[in-house]
Parts: structure tokens; sequence; C-alpha cells
């Protein structure tokens, strides 16, 4: 039971975009399209999920002031795996994508996790963390994706469901901070709501 | 002729804030006041150029003969972080005045994601600066470089201007802090568009 609310956790109360604001940079500038947003997502949860689980078996032993240098190491070799596994399996995405790949690097989410959860907790809780923490990464690059997809283009995951060509502006630079912006006042409204 | 080219592109129409979203995050966390966005601004444009002048060597003379190639992202992040704390170390040791200024700002600037962002840029990308697509040379690269980050500073005081106006308004409550921030944002992305087309 524990371990479900650890994962749930991620997604909604610790919602790494609506409620922590961390990892602003991807999150603006791949969410062109429903199915970018979820690719980023998927390709920073995988990290999330690896370096997590090795930072957490690792952290006894690596020496206190030289803590960020090495998980950055960590963290990055695990990109380097991400950039060259898309690259060679799904390069159109990759393509799209570009240089926000390896930017997952210095993504604030992973190296955040890795010294707030995963240098403190045990191996398996800390995977568990990831994978929730990057759900619901990816589910808010997904719904951001997806209503700027289909106020921009009238598509939805590439679908066409409206007719014409959209507001361009959506899947321009302005869109992504505007539809961010109004997505996040409605998270607080709900939020307000509740409590 | 075409230096002029390559700065007025990538402060005003390629603007690194509002249209390639690198640098986010201190965008939207160092913004309070205009006094710090200087600060920070001033930080980002020495770290920057210095960084991209290193990544650039450690591509051109190091990766490149090795082809090692596929662990630019591992050399990149480590010179950029070794970089940094040298820069502090120096500071603190030949100019404690300008550490004081700076100094708070420069830890953060490891995890800003504009200056890993650019070093991959300027040796991945090829740019029509000079009429025929081509890589940038070295010196291209540095003003290219400083270029951009002039350009975070810009926009960075821009904003912090803007929000200092916005304290002062009664905005409604689910819509304080970062949500106004990012629809106030996404009106001066589409005031920088209008310079789209200029070079």
């Amino acid at each position: 039971m524990n371990k479900i609310k650890l994962i749930l956790k991620g997604i909604i109360k610790e919602n790494p975009t609506f409620v922590l604001v961390l990892g602003m940079c991807p999150t603006l500038g791949t969410t062109t399209s429903a199915m970018n947003g979820m690719g980023m997502g998927l390709a920073t949860t995988f990290v999330l999920m690896l370096s997590n689980m090795v930072i957490s078996s690792m952290a006894r032993m690596i020496p206190e002031k030289v803590r960020i240098p090495a998980y950055v190491v960590v963290i990055a070799v695990f990109v380097t795996v991400v950039q060259l596994v898309m690259q060679a399996y799904v390069p159109a995405l990759y393509e799209t994508l570009g240089l926000f790949i390896p930017l997952i690097v210095v993504n604030c989410i992973v190296l955040g996790r890795a010294e707030a959860y995963a240098s403190k907790n045990s191996v398996f809780d800390s995977f568990l963390d990831g994978l929730g923490i990057g759900l619901g990464f990816t589910l808010s690059l997904t719904v951001l994706g997806a209503v700027r997809e289909l106020l921009g283009s009238g598509s939805f995951f590439g679908h066409k469901i409206i007719a014409g060509d959209g507001m361009l502006i959506f899947i321009l630079a302005p869109g992504a901070f505007i539809v961010l912006g109004y997505l996040m006042v409605l998270f607080n409204k709900f939020k307000s709501k509740k409590a | 002729m075409e230096y002029v080219i390559i700065i007025i592109s990538a402060v005003f129409v390629n603007n690194i804030v509002l249209t390639q979203f690198l640098g986010i995050c201190p965008f939207l966390g160092v913004s309070n006041k205009v006094s710090t966005a200087m600060g920070m601004g001033a930080a980002v444009v020495f770290v920057m150029t210095l960084a991209t002048l290193m990544t650039y060597l450690a591509q051109q003379y190091l990766l490149v003969p090795l082809h090692i190639e596929f662990m630019q992202t591992v050399t990149f992040i480590l010179v950029i972080a070794a970089l940094v704390q040298m820069v502090e170390i120096i500071l603190k040791k030949i100019s404690p005045a300008l550490y004081q200024a700076l100094g708070i700002f420069l830890p953060l600037i490891t995890t800003n994601c504009a200056v890993l962002g650019v070093a991959i840029l300027v040796v991945t990308k090829e740019f029509t600066f000079g009429g025929t697509p081509a890589m940038l040379n070295l010196p291209q690269a540095v003003v290219y470089t400083a270029s951009m980050a002039v350009g975070f500073a810009v926009a960075l005081i821009i904003f912090a201007g803007m929000r200092e106006q916005m304290d002062l308004q009664g905005v409604p409550k689910p819509f304080r802090g970062v949500p106004i921030a990012l629809i106030t944002a996404g009106i001066l992305a589409m005031a920088f568009m209008g310079f789209s087309g200029i070079v």
C-alpha cells in the first residue's frame, strides 16, 4: 500500500511541473505536440529511475564533498545511454527533441530527487520514487502538449479532429508560456477548492 | 558585418530564453528584483563565454581526434562544473568585490541548462551567418555565445522590471506567483517574435 502511495505522490501531491515548478526548460521547449511531450517525459522517467537506483546504492560510498559531481556523472552516463538508444530506434523523435535530450543532465528534477530522496532511502524505494516523479512529469508534459497541439493545429496525438489550421501561436514559443500559465491557474483553483 | 549579424541574431531574433527555452529556471527564479537580475545576468555572461571556449576546445582537440564524440554530454558537464568551481575560487582570491556581487549566483549556474545548451549547440549545429551553412569557428563561437548570454541578461532584466511593477497590482489569487509570471513571459515572447525575419 505504501509503495503505491510512493508512486502516486509524484503524480499529484509533488507533481514536478505544477507543484514543485522544476524542469521548466524541457516542459516548455518540447511540448509542441502531445507525442513529443510524452517522449520527453518517458526519456526523463527512464533516467530518473536508473539514476535514483544507482545513486541510492552508492550513496554511502561517495564522500560528502564530491557528491554533487559524482551524482552528475552518474546521471550523465544514463543520459548518454538514452541518447544513443533513441538515436538508433526513434531517430525522428530524437531529431525533434534535439538539444533537450542531452539537457536532461541539468534537469533540476533528476538531481533534486538524487539529493533529496535517493541518497537517503533504499534502492527499491528510490526506484519507485523515480518512477512516480517521472510519471508525474510525463503526465504534465503530455497534457501541456495535448492542449497546445489541440489549440495550435486542431489535432490530438497527430489525429486531426478540428478542421482548419488552428492558432499557430500556441505551437510557437509564446503559446508554451501562456498555456502552462493557465494550466497552473486551473491546478491551483482545483487544489484550493479541495482544501 | 558577419559579427553584427551574429550578435543581432543571438541577442534578439533567437533569444535564448524566449524563443529557445533555455535557462527558464533562473529566468523565473531570480527575476523578482532588477538588481539581482543584473547580478545574475553578469555572472551568466562571464561563465557562459568561458564555458563555451573550454568546451569548444575540448570538442576540437579531445573528443574529435579520439573519436569519442558520444562522451560529449559527460565531458561538457564536467568541464562546466569544474570551471564554475574554479571561477569561484579565483574570484574569491583576486577580486573579493566581484565575488561579493556574483558569488551567490555561481553555484546556480552549474545547473543552468543555458550554459550546457549553448555549449552543445555551437559544436553540433550548422549556422548560416556567412551565406552558406557551416560550423562556427572559434572566434565566431565565442562571439555567438557572448551574445546569447547578453540576450539572456536582456530578457531577464526586462522581465524583472515587469515583475516589480506587477507586485503593486492586485493579481487574482490562483494567478499569483508563477502562473502570472508565465503568462507575462508569454506576452514578452510574443513581443520578441517581432524581431524574427530581421536577419
